[in-house]
């Protein structure tokens, strides 16, 4: 491995020999302590959008409530992303431990995983886990319950509002913004939702401290990132990585020696080009990534690459806004007519001026993000567009 | 109540102070700046999909739905930059781009939020690809009172919120996701196998086309040419005070006279008025509930169905049927005012004229959907033929007026014929919650004490129903006449709904055993039928209040007030009828209905 693509084993290192040993060095500490902590190690958000972690925890903490609830999101629904699968397989203790920390953090008494309706397989795992967890709670005098809520394979439901409408029983669509889930989350209670690896990366700053874990990365980018490389690569599979190295140096360690692009953080990410892997940081401070890295190499075509994402994104919109419900399927048809030959290559521009207005009217992130992909590989590779 | 924060912000360089909490909408309309709307209604919660009042704000990428943001202090809004009216453009073309924009041949056509969008917009020459022709919309044009065409549907969910919120019934709901969502019913069934009561509501609030009423306009207008028919129209109490709106009138006008006189010119042969059987069903009401407690206090009959509610609000009687079937046997048993009088239009009525009933077509003008399909109902053919032939809502009348060239606002008062055009206060009030338990009231008291009801100018304020509210009142009934002896000292408990929500919340009380009422009055929709599904577009809670007004300053305006005194009814029970709830009574007037399943 390079010098710059720097492996870390800081999530899926071992288990300590005592089970919960962290967290039961954790409930004795204070509430502003761990917030601290957090605060201090430059923890951000390990779904994508990138908010730090301290913030929300502190926002849900000081809001006046009867009831909070942790809620760990393992919808992991991002083509091109399969890592959170990979920590609940290797090492769900860990994510529990963040929420229970969480947990004692905001003062909930109850925590949730939504978990992906494709990931029934984990189930058993997982619930043997929570009995091991319970009699450890127990033992420890934390009154922190964990529950899995099931999915049923909506990329929508990954988006947190979403995700509480759909445990709350009823159809998962995205809720209007303010109030945020800090305020306003699970039965309107005020709700931490965090991503299954900002769990596991909260237990180890707890472990190791805070000035260990922002040795890792860059200034706006603390720490190590699972990352699911896939595509053109002879190294398929999950990789956990220093934040922060430039695009150039990863495709040089993952990729085939022919990369013609990488698509960055999944079909709701950014297409970088060959030329512009130098200068493309991976992280806050360049491209953020929840973890998907998609190689491509000269054999593809990115009018393919692109039409299937619009693809996705047409049938997984939730459907209730007017920009993404029918902004995507003018999007996919759209492309496909200039294609043919039925509308001029100007009309690429109109789309561009569609994809943008999504981006800044759309009700959520999913229909925000479709501009990612689409402006980014129509820009890049017009060419392909056409002919 | 809480001292509210005053939160100060700017919108276009103007400084709105607007209290906390308040919308950016609604802020913008405080400064007279007006956001394009969609999906949002006053009447209904917020949904922010469809994204058309996006506004910019300073420091912010992106836009954001001003129907669904709290203003924040210090916030500089920005309603008119080149970013807000390029995306508002293109909402507006990606809305046409699914939607079936065959104006001409939509019932919608003038009458469009969208199309007047599209106008404002200068669309012109389409942005966008035309997505109509790949998708498979179906039109639901099964039901005789609501049409349903989702080639039409711009997908707002304002129909879903208004069969939830306002009416608990759900029979709308969304399905699938993305291109494929859209707007359905329980497993696709058509309209008219599911919950659906008829009620409009959502025909009310649909911005486009794609919820309408079945319309009669041509049906009548051929009945009316035709020289072998004779055609009676009957007019409901909610239609005079709403009328005018259809017409370009104010809210709360009241246009009896005119719209007796546009009917004449319209070319019926005889313009009666429901409210004639308003103040029938009064009587026969009124002796059921009479008879219904004597059951229950002197022959301690336990069988009797109490508490008795009102049967005159076709959705109601449809939302029981599914949803509170057990409690059929409480419903009174008379029929609505309407079909009451359908049934009179051809036997009394004819006997009467000299006609034959089988020439005579019967319309009657409602403010409402239901009433399409209670006229279609298999129990409304007492005369031997369907009573009602059909039913027009103010909305189609307004239609017909203007088809007709008529100018209406200066058209002189005329008076309803004779006979069945007779009527009072009583019946007027018929048109608002708690109009038809007053009306009872009025001459229930009277009858049992042989004095008027105890309330300053017959105005019983405590039933007068509050919108989105449930109203109990208990009126103690002393000083009997000897043959109501039963009754000395009872508290009448009665309770006052409008609403589905609020109907279903009652009947929950009473099956729960949580309530003792003797009498119940529900209609259907907010604020009763003065808010019904076919009055005209808009309607929102500021206008039904007005109309409010308009029902009981008719009410008092009226020489007769009480329905026992109306001459007519005295006429008919001499000539006809014979005595309440007797034989000719039980074949015409009244009814029973059909338990239904709720899916």
């Amino acid at each position: 491995m390079s010098e710059l693509v720097q492996r870390v084993d800081l999530i899926f290192g071992e288990y300590s020999d005592q089970k919960y040993k962290t967290l039961a060095e954790t409930v004795g500490r204070s509430n502003e302590d761990i917030i601290k902590d957090l605060l201090d190690s430059g923890l951000k958000g390990r779904g994508g959008a990138g908010f730090p972690t301290a913030l929300k925890w502190k926002f849900t903490m000081e809001q006046p409530a009867d009831e909070r609830f942790v809620i760990c999101n393992a919808d992991e629904g991002e083509p091109g992303t399969f890592k959170d699968r990979e920590i609940l397989s290797k090492v769900p203790r860990k994510v529990f431990a963040g929420m229970a920390i969480c947990g004692k953090v905001i003062g909930a008494k109850r925590g949730f995983m939504y978990l992906r309706g494709e990931y029934k397989s984990l189930l058993p795992g997982l619930l043997k886990e929570i009995e091991i967890y319970d009699e450890t709670a127990k033992k420890l005098g934390i009154d922190f319950k964990i529950e899995i809520r099931m999915g049923s394979g909506a990329y929508i439901c990954g988006e947190e509002s979403a995700l509480f409408e759909s445990m709350e029983g009823k159809r998962g669509e995205p809720r209007n913004k303010p109030p945020y889930p800090t305020v306003s989350g699970f039965m309107n209670k005020p709700t931490v939702i965090n991503n299954v690896e900002t769990f596991v990366n909260v237990l180890m700053i707890c472990r190791i401290g805070p000035i260990q874990f922002r040795k890792l990365g860059t200034h706006d980018s603390r720490g190590s990132k699972v990352f699911s490389v896939s595509g053109d690569t002879p190294k398929a599979g999950i990789y956990e990585l220093e934040l922060g190295m430039p695009l150039a140096e990863f495709v040089e360690e993952f990729g085939d020696g022919d990369t013609k692009a990488v698509q960055v953080g999944g079909a709701s990410g950014f297409c970088v080009p060959r030329k512009k892997f130098k200068d493309t940081i991976i992280g806050f401070e360049g491209v953020p990534t929840g973890g998907s890295m998609m190689i491509f190499n000269s054999s593809r075509s990115m009018y393919n690459v692109l039409h299937n994402y619009l693809e996705f994104f047409e049938e997984e919109s939730c459907g209730q806004c007017t920009p993404c419900r029918v902004g995507c399927q003018q999007l996919r048809k759209g492309i496909e007519a200039v294609k043919r030959g039925d509308k001029p290559v100007v009309y690429l521009e109109q789309l561009m001026k569609l994809s943008e207005t999504m981006k800044i009217t759309a009700k959520c992130g999913l229909g925000q993000s479709v501009a990612n992909s689409f402006s980014s590989i129509v820009s890049n590779f017009k060419e392909e567009m056409i002919y | 109540m809480t001292k509210t924060k005053k939160i100060n912000i700017k919108i276009d360089g103007i400084n709105v102070s607007v209290e906390e909490g308040t919308t950016i909408l609604n802020a913008a309309l405080n400064a007279n700046i007006h956001i394009p709307t969609l999906c949002y209604h006053k009447d209904l919660c917020v949904a922010g999909n469809c994204r058309v009042c996006v506004v910019e704000l300073k420091g912010a990428k992106n836009l954001v739905a001003s129907c669904a943001m709290p203003v924040s202090e210090g916030m500089e809004v920005f309603t008119n930059t080149g970013k807000v009216r390029l995306a508002r453009k293109h909402i507006v073309e990606l809305l046409l781009s699914e939607h079936n924009a065959d104006c001409t041949k939509c019932y919608k056509n003038g009458n469009c939020e969208l199309q007047l969008l599209a106008s404002e917009m200068l669309t012109g020459e389409h942005m966008f690809l035309d997505l109509v022709p790949d998708q498979h919309y179906t039109i639901d044009m099964f039901n005789p009172a609501i049409i349903k065409d989702d080639s039409r549907c711009i997908r707002c969910q304002r129909c879903v919120r208004t069969c939830e919120e306002l009416q608990s019934v759900s029979a709308l709901g969304v399905a699938y996701k993305g291109d494929k969502m859209k707007i359905s019913t329980f497993f696709e069934h058509p309209m008219f196998e599911v919950v659906c009561t008829n009620c409009g509501q959502c025909v009310n609030r649909c911005p486009t086309g794609a919820l309408v009423e079945r319309n009669y306009v041509d049906e009548v207008w051929d009945a009316i040419y035709d020289p072998t028919k004779h055609v009676v129209v009957q007019t409901a109490p909610a239609v005079r005070i709403a009328l005018g709106e259809s017409l370009g009138m104010n809210p709360g006008k009241i246009v009896t006279g005119k719209m007796v006189a546009a009917l004449k010119r319209l070319g019926f042969d005889s313009v009666l008025d429901t409210d004639f059987t308003a103040d029938l069903t009064i009587i026969e009401e009124g002796n059921e509930l009479l008879t219904r407690l004597k059951r229950a206090l002197v022959d301690k009959d336990k069988k009797v169905a109490l508490p008795m509610a009102t049967s005159c609000s076709p959705g109601w009687i449809k939302f029981i049927e599914h949803t509170f079937p057990e409690y059929l046997p409480n419903l009174s048993t008379c029929k609505s005012p309407q079909q009451m009088f359908g049934a009179l239009a051809k036997t009394y009525y004819a006997q009467k004229r000299g006609l034959d009933p089988k020439n005579i077509v019967s319309v009657s003008i409602m403010p409402c959907t239901a009433k399409k399909f209670e006229a279609n109902r298999p129990e409304m053919r007492s005369s031997g033929y369907q009573d009602v032939d059909y039913v027009l809502t103010t909305r189609e009348l307004g239609i017909m007026i203007k088809q007709a060239g008529l100018a209406f606002e200066s058209l002189p008062d005329e008076h309803f014929d004779s006979i069945m055009g007779e009527s009072t206060g009583a019946a007027v009030i018929f048109g608002s919650t708690g109009g038809v338990m007053e009306a009872a009231l009025r001459t229930a008291y009277e009858l049992v004490t042989g004095r008027e009801v105890p309330f300053d100018g017959l105005n019983i304020t405590p039933v007068r129903g509050t919108e989105g509210e449930i109203r109990e009142a208990a009126i103690k009934i002393t000083d009997v006449l000897p043959e109501w002896k039963f009754l000395e000292g009872v508290e009448l408990k009665c309770v006052v709904a409008n609403g589905l929500a609020n109907a279903k919340k009652v009947m929950q009380a009473v099956k729960d055993g949580k309530a003792d009422y003797h009498f119940i009055e529900i209609m259907a929709c907010p604020g009763g039928c003065l808010g019904g599904g076919g009055q005209p577009i808009p309607t929102d809670r500021e206008i039904r209040n007005k109309r409010k007004e308009a029902i009981y300053q008719e009410d008092k305006g009226m020489p007769i007030r009480k329905s026992h005194e109306n001459p007519e009814i005295k006429q008919i029970y001499a000539e006809f009828l014979e005595k309440p709830l007797g034989h000719k009574s039980h074949e015409l007037l009244h009814t029973h209905y059909t338990p239904r399943k709720r899916y």
